[in-house]
């Protein structure tokens, strides 16, 4: 629901904005990571705050999506070069790259997602993604009936294991003789858009008795989800709500409000506001949560919400500590 | 049809290249129109983007260089009758041999640091050709598999190293720290700088010079040598080769070890001429492209240069195109280059016989080339 109101002004806007003229010194610019801006997931979500900002104001903007890893410095500069006021890139991997164009271009400023870069033009806008997590964990452990629940992640790298240490957290705070089976699919970035092994490493989880899946795989989570609705299973989807996938099969998701972060860099940066700097993004800043809509809104009793939001109040206000993997 | 007339080679070599390319060119202007967009604007860009600037010039031969390497890794081993699928992992394992020298003696003086890099990239790189060769030596078990399979052993050790022991503690991304100055491969711009010319900022660097040079020595080893000779030999015909006294077993070896060392090469551009540090999935697909490479390249030293730079030319041209036309994504991008691999290299013999049939008719005076 609170979700779902939260969705209410943006569809507005969608429908009622009249595109106005923009001023046309100001040129904001994305670039996507391998990924692409249609994997449903974190990408996508970018995608969205962008179209969404585009919507609102009538300000267009350029995109760019890699597909090797020498086009993300190349894609920076060019956009630089070509005026753009704000570059905002989304994903860790480009963080060597805003590195080396932010100190060409000291002018223009960059907002980095997931990753941290400290240069006076670059703003560096990080998750506390393993907050989601163990609250989807602590999801997973109540509607657990077996007592065994599964993660899948992606590609085996520190933000896929921070995911998967707050979910196992999160499970062990309710009950803590349950079993969690942990699977990553694989070590290339094909890991993030296999779907076909995301189903079957679902299966095999299932098979040793699971009932609950969180994936944190992006499209390979596509995979994971519909492995669980033809098993009559739980799954917990990843970055985007996605409980609309399968109603009723999907328990919630760990949401990634990427589309805010991107949404509020190009805004503050067209009314002045825009600052240089880390900002991090937890449940306290509605950077992150774990959604409840009218999709999945039968598999969420009230008294697993009550613990959630308690939990979630908890963790807000400080009381309830949730452990950070740190890549040693 | 009659019988099979041998077309002059300046056809051979030039004409039916160009003729592919064209049809390639030409069904993916048919696509860009289907997207609404116009076909000869988006040729325009591609090839302003790719060779009409400095800065395009110098991204196209960054990313040909990448394709020299691995393109002539495929050579080596396919003229040793052996379909090198491997040289995407070959590249990836001698990156690690290149980035650890780089890692640990990034301040030492330039002489040292880059000489043993090499040395490491291709010591790395012939090593991880070494398993799947001595099994198709001595066991039979089929190089096509044994290197795919490699392929993925690559790519797993590789995310394990970066992601437990060589990335840079702190961060998120499974990358080493940069490497120290020394070891980054002095920059086309710096090097054309001290000899007065001013040249854009690009990653293009003395690698590029590595690559060609590696090609001429491929091209003396392959034609000039005996040891080229017995490769060649044992690759037609395993049993000739016996019966001449040449032991396949050696050269399978050999020039799979070549081949590696080739592959492995490939981290002299891309980590220290351009990256500076070593991270996942850096080779990006360019151990495939070496075999489209290769293939169209017919798998001489110089065609393989020639294809090399009109891949590279794709990459850079199809990258500028999906920056200025946004209704052509990268996905676009990866069909057009899909069709001029599928016109030059999958079908390059759809227009040979027609083409033959023309040469067969008017050309028949000059036929005695």
């Amino acid at each position: 629901m609170k979700f779902a109101r939260s969705l209410l002004p943006f569809i507005g806007a969608l429908v009622l904005a009249i595109p106005a003229r923009a001023a046309a010194d100001f040129q904001p610019a994305i670039v996507f990571d391998f990924g692409g801006k249609f994997d449903r997931s974190f990408n996508q979500s970018a995608s969205e705050g962008a179209e969404r900002f585009k919507k609102d104001t009538g300000v267009a903007y350029r995109e760019f999506e890699i597909t090797n890893a020498a086009q993300r410095e190349q894609a920076m500069t060019q956009l630089a070069k070509r005026g753009a006021s704000i570059i905002v890139a989304i994903g860790f991997t480009q963080a060597s790259a805003v590195e080396k164009v932010a100190k060409q271009f000291p002018q223009v400023r960059f907002t980095l997602i997931d990753a941290v870069v400290d240069l006076p033009n670059v703003q560096s806008v990080n998750f506390r993604e393993q907050e989601s997590a163990f609250l989807c964990g602590m999801a997973a452990a109540l509607a657990s009936k077996s007592g065994k629940v599964g993660f899948v992640g992606g590609m085996d790298i520190p933000l896929i294991r921070k995911f998967a240490l707050g979910y196992v957290e999160g499970v062990h705070f309710v009950n803590p003789s349950a079993e969690v089976f942990q699977n990553m699919t694989g070590t290339t970035p094909a890991a993030w858009g296999d779907p076909t092994k995301g189903a079957e490493l679902a299966k095999s989880q299932f098979g040793r008795g699971a009932d609950v899946i969180f994936h944190a795989a992006g499209a390979t989570g596509i995979g994971v989800m519909q492995a669980a609705k033809d098993a009559g299973k739980l799954s917990i989807g990843c970055d985007s709500n996605q409980n609309y996938l399968h109603p009723g099969s999907v328990l919630t998701s760990a949401i990634k409000r990427v589309d805010v972060a991107v949404y509020k860099s190009f805004d503050a940066a067209r009314l002045g506001t825009w600052q240089a700097g880390q900002v991090v993004l937890g449940l306290a800043e509605q950077g992150i949560d774990y959604s409840l809509d009218e999709f999945n809104r039968k598999v969420i009793t009230p008294e697993m919400e009550k613990r959630l939001n308690q939990a979630k109040a908890d963790i807000i206000a400080g009381k309830l500590k949730v452990s950070e993997y740190k890549a040693q | 049809m009659s019988a099979p007339t041998k077309l002059p080679r300046w056809a051979e070599l030039a004409l039916l290249p160009l003729l592919n390319l064209g049809f390639a060119l030409l069904l993916s202007g048919v696509i860009v129109r289907l997207l609404g967009e116009s076909p000869w604007a988006a040729l325009k860009l591609m090839v302003a983007g790719s060779v009409g600037t400095q800065e395009g010039i110098g991204y196209t031969l960054y990313y040909a260089t990448n394709f020299i390497f691995t393109g002539l890794a495929v050579a080596v081993a396919y003229h040793a009758g052996l379909f090198n699928i491997g040289a995407e992992g070959q590249a990836y394992v001698g990156g690690l041999g290149v980035g650890l020298v780089a890692l640990w003696l990034g301040d030492a003086p330039r002489f040292v640091v880059l000489p043993l890099a090499i040395l490491a990239g291709a010591g790395f790189g012939a090593a991880w050709a070494f398993l799947p060769a001595w099994l198709q030596a001595k066991r039979g078990s089929h190089i096509v598999i044994t290197t795919i399979m490699f392929n993925f052993i690559a790519s797993a050790l590789m995310t394990y190293l970066l992601v437990n022991v060589l990335i840079k503690p702190g961060q998120q991304s499974p990358e080493t720290r940069e490497f120290g100055a020394h070891a980054f491969m002095p920059a086309a711009h710096d090097l054309l700088a001290r000899a007065g010319l001013t040249f854009a900022a690009t990653p293009l660097n003395f690698a590029f010079v590595l690559a060609l040079a590696a090609a001429v020595l491929v091209w003396i080893f392959v034609w000039h040598t005996r040891w080229g000779y017995a490769l060649r030999v044992a690759g037609e015909n395993a049993a000739a080769a016996v019966y001449a006294g040449i032991a396949p077993p050696r050269s399978i070896m050999g020039s799979m070890l070549l081949s590696g060392a080739l592959a492995g090469s490939l981290g002299l551009n891309e980590l220290l001429g351009s990256q500076h540090r070593i991270l996942i999935d850096f080779t990006g697909g360019a151990g495939f492209v070496g075999i489209a490479v290769s293939l169209m390249g017919r798998n001489h030293p110089v065609g393989i240069i020639f294809s090399s730079v009109l891949f590279g030319a794709l990459y850079q041209g199809g990258s500028q195109l999906s920056f200025d036309m946004p209704k052509i994504n990268r996905d676009m991008v990866v069909v057009i280059q899909g069709l001029v691999i599928l016109f030059c290299g999958a079908m390059e013999n759809v227009f040979r016989a027609p083409l033959t049939a023309v040469f067969a008719r008017f050309g028949r005076s000059k036929t005695g080339l």
